[in-house]
C-alpha cells in the first residue's frame, strides 16, 4: 500500500494505492490514472547546471532529453556533475549521450556563444 | 529629450509578450529598457522544467521558454536598451533613466510597466536573533547555485513554504546539501502540490506545517535555528522550540511586487501592493499599463504572458484613442475571503466584451460559491467554484453587458459550501 498526493489538480486527493494498483481515495477518475502511472512507473526531469569555460556566461542550464525513472535520480545527477565544456553550445543540443550506461542523454536548456551575456 | 510611443519597462516574460503583442497590433515604435544585460528576468535563473504547458503545450524549463519569447521580440527587431534602469516616472509619462552613458530622458505616448517582484528578506519579517552569514532569500540561493554555479551550504533548513524555497529544498538536495526540513507558519503549504511532491517528498523532505523559526543562532556563520509550533494565531507556542544545526536558512517568506518607482501611494493599491489598474490593466496615470509580477505575483508564466498581451493590446487603444470616455465607471470590493482582487475599479468602453477578475483566496475552501453583488444585494452575477486554494490564482470572465446599467460600487462575496 502505497500513499500519494494527487497533483493533478489543486484538490491534492490522498491517494491509497495497492499492490494490484487499485486506487482509492481518489475523487476523480484522473487521479486513478495517477496513481496507478506514480507507482508503477514514476519518472522525473532532472535539471542541473554544468560549469562552461571561455565565455562571459559561467554556468549551462541543461536537462534530461526525457523524463528518467525516479529512482535514477541521483544517480543520474552523479554523472552530470562529470560533464565540463568548453565551446559554443545551442539550446536543444545533446551534450552527453547515455550518461553512465544509464540510458540517458543530456541536453542543453540555453544557447552560449561569444555574443552571450551575463544575467 | 528622446520620444517614443510605447516604452515598456522591464525586459522580463510580461514585457516581451507585451512588446510583441503591441508590435503585431501595429504599434512600430516600441523601446524596451532593461535595467539587466539580457532579456527574461528571472526566468533566467528558473532553470527547472514546469514552464509553458499552456502556451506551448510543452513543459519547458524557464531557459527554454524564455528563448522562444526573446526569439520573437528579436524577429520583430523590437529595439531593447540594456543596462537602462528606470529611476522614476512623471504624470506627463516622461521616463528618467540611468545609464552607462548617464541620465536619459524619455518621453512616451503610452507606457507598460513590467518590472517584475522582489523577495521580503529577514528583516522584512523580523527574525528573531543574530544577523550571520548563511541567511539568505530563495532566489538569491538560485542566482548564486544555477548562475554563478556557486555551494549554497551543506546543512540547509527552509522558512516558507513557498515555490521557489521548495524548488531550491531540491535543487541544493541534488547537488548534495543535506536539507533537514521546511517550515511553514500556516497550517497549510504555500506552495503547488506538484512542489510539495516532486521536491520535497521525492526527497524525504519534512515539511513543518504550524512551525516557523524562533532564533538564529551564529556569530560569523550561522550556525543553529530554533523552530518552534505555533498557534492558531501564528505565536510560538512555549516547549515545543527544536534546535538545528545548520549553515544555511533558505527564506521562502513571500514576494511583493516592486513599485519602487511609484512611491506615489495614490497609484498603488493595500491589497497586492502592487499598481491600482482597472479591467484594461490601466493605473490611475491614463497611458500608464501594468502587468506580471508588478502588478500581482504569478504562479504560472503562461498567465503572466496572457496578462501581458491584454494590457498591450489596451495599450494600443488608447494610443488610438487617447480620449475613449467610459460608458460605465465603478469600483468592486473584494470579499474577506480573498486575499487580493484585481481590478478593483472597472471603466466600461463600446469595444469591451468582458471584464476579467483574478484573485487568491486566503485559505482553502473545498467548494465555494462566487457572488457579484450591488449595493442593493442583488445578485449580478454568480459562479460555483472548487478546490480554491492560496497558492493558485483564481480568474472569473464576467460579460461586459452585465455591467451596462451599473454605475454603482459593487462588492464579491464567497459563500463557503464545502
Ligand atoms: C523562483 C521562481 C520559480 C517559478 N517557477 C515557475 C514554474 O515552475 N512555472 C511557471 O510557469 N512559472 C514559474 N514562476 C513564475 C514566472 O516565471 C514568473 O512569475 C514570470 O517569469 C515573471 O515575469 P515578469 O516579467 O513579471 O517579471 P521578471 O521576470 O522579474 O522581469 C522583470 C524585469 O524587469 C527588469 N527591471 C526591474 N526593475 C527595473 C527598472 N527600474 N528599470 C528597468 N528594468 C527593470 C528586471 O531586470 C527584469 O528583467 C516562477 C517564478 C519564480 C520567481
Ligand atoms: S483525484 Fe481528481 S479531484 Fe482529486 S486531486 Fe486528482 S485530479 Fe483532482
Amino acid at each position: 500500500m502505497k500513499k500519494l498526493i494527487c497533483i493533478i489538480c489543486p484538490r491534492g486527493c490522498h491517494l491509497e494505492v495497492d499492490e494490484n494498483l487499485n486506487v482509492t481515495g481518489n475523487f476523480c477518475s484522473r487521479g486513478a490514472i495517477y496513481g496507478k502511472q506514480e507507482v508503477s512507473n514514476p519518472t522525473r526531469m532532472i535539471t542541473s547546471t554544468i560549469p562552461i569555460t571561455g565565455f562571459m556566461v559561467k554556468m549551462l542550464p541543461v536537462r534530461t532529453k526525457e523524463p528518467v525513472k525516479k529512482a535514477l535520480i541521483m544517480k543520474v545527477m552523479k554523472e552530470i556533475k562529470k560533464i565540463v565544456l568548453d565551446r559554443p553550445v545551442q539550446a536543444g543540443e545533446v551534450i552527453a549521450t547515455n550518461v553512465g550506461n544509464l540510458g540517458v542523454d543530456i541536453v542543453a536548456s540555453a544557447t552560449i556563444d561569444k555574443e552571450t551575456k551575463q544575467y | 529629450m528622446i520620444s517614443r510611443t510605447l516604452v515598456i519597462i522591464g525586459g522580463g516574460s510580461a514585457g516581451m509578450a507585451a512588446a510583441i503583442k503591441a508590435y503585431d497590433l501595429g504599434v512600430k515604435d516600441i523601446l524596451i529598457l532593461e535595467k539587466g544585460r539580457v532579456l527574461g528576468g528571472i526566468l533566467n535563473q528558473c532553470i527547472h522544467n514546469g514552464f509553458g504547458l499552456q502556451e506551448f503545450q510543452e513543459e519547458l524549463t524557464g531557459p527554454e521558454f524564455l528563448a522562444r519569447y526573446a526569439a520573437m521580440t528579436q524577429e520583430r527587431n523590437i529595439e531593447v536598451w540594456f543596462e537602462h534602469t528606470v529611476l522614476n516616472i512623471n504624470a506627463n509619462k516622461e521616463i528618467t533613466v540611468s545609464s552607462p552613458q548617464g541620465l536619459v530622458i524619455i518621453k512616451a505616448q503610452a507606457i507598460i510597466f513590467t518590472v517584475g517582484c522582489y523577495e521580503r528578506s529577514a528583516g522584512a519579517i523580523k527574525l528573531p536573533g543574530d544577523r550571520p552569514k548563511g541567511v539568505i532569500t530563495a532566489g538569491q540561493a538560485q542566482y548564486y547555485q544555477n548562475i554563478l554555479g556557486q555551494k549554497v551550504g551543506k546543512q540547509v533548513f527552509v522558512l516558507g513554504s513557498g515555490d521557489i524555497g521548495l524548488i531550491m529544498a531540491r535543487r541544493l538536495t541534488l547537488e548534495g546539501a543535506k536539507v533537514l526540513g521546511v517550515a511553514e507558519i500556516m497550517p497549510y503549504s504555500n506552495g503547488l502540490n506538484r512542489n510539495i511532491v516532486q521536491c520535497l517528498e521525492d526527497y524525504e523532505i519534512p515539511l513543518y506545517l504550524s512551525h516557523t523559526v524562533t532564533k538564529v543562532i551564529g556569530k560569523e556563520r550561522l550556525e543553529k535555528i530554533e523552530i518552534s509550533k505555533v498557534d492558531a494565531n501564528y505565536q510560538p507556542i512555549l516547549g515545543t522550540e527544536k534546535i538545528y544545526e545548520v549553515d544555511t536558512l533558505v527564506l521562502s517568506v513571500g514576494l511583493i511586487p516592486n513599485l519602487e518607482i511609484f512611491n506615489n501611494p495614490k497609484f498603488v493599491t493595500s491589497s497586492t501592493r502592487g499598481l491600482l489598474v482597472d479591467n484594461h490593466f490601466a493605473s490611475e496615470i491614463p497611458g500608464i499599463f501594468s502587468a506580471g509580477n508588478c502588478l500581482h505575483v504569478h504562479d504560472l508564466v503562461d498567465f503572466v504572458v496572457k496578462e501581458a498581451r491584454i494590457a498591450a493590446t489596451n495599450a494600443y487603444h488608447y494610443l488610438q484613442n487617447q480620449n475613449e470616455v467610459s460608458l460605465q465607471e465603478f469600483a468592486v470590493l473584494k470579499a474577506k475571503e480573498m486575499g487580493y482582487l484585481i481590478p478593483e475599479y472597472i471603466r466600461i468602453h463600446q469595444s469591451d466584451t468582458a471584464v476579467t477578475f483574478q484573485f487568491r483566496v486566503r485559505f482553502p475552501i473545498l467548494k465555494a460559491r462566487i457572488k457579484l453583488l450591488n449595493a442593493k444585494n442583488e445578485v449580478l452575477f454568480q459562479v460555483v467554484r472548487l478546490y480554491l486554494i492560496p497558492s493558485e490564482m483564481v480568474s472569473l470572465e464576467v460579460k461586459a453587458a452585465l455591467f451596462l446599467q451599473n454605475s454603482e460600487p459593487l462588492h464579491y462575496e464567497v459563500e463557503v459550501l464545502e
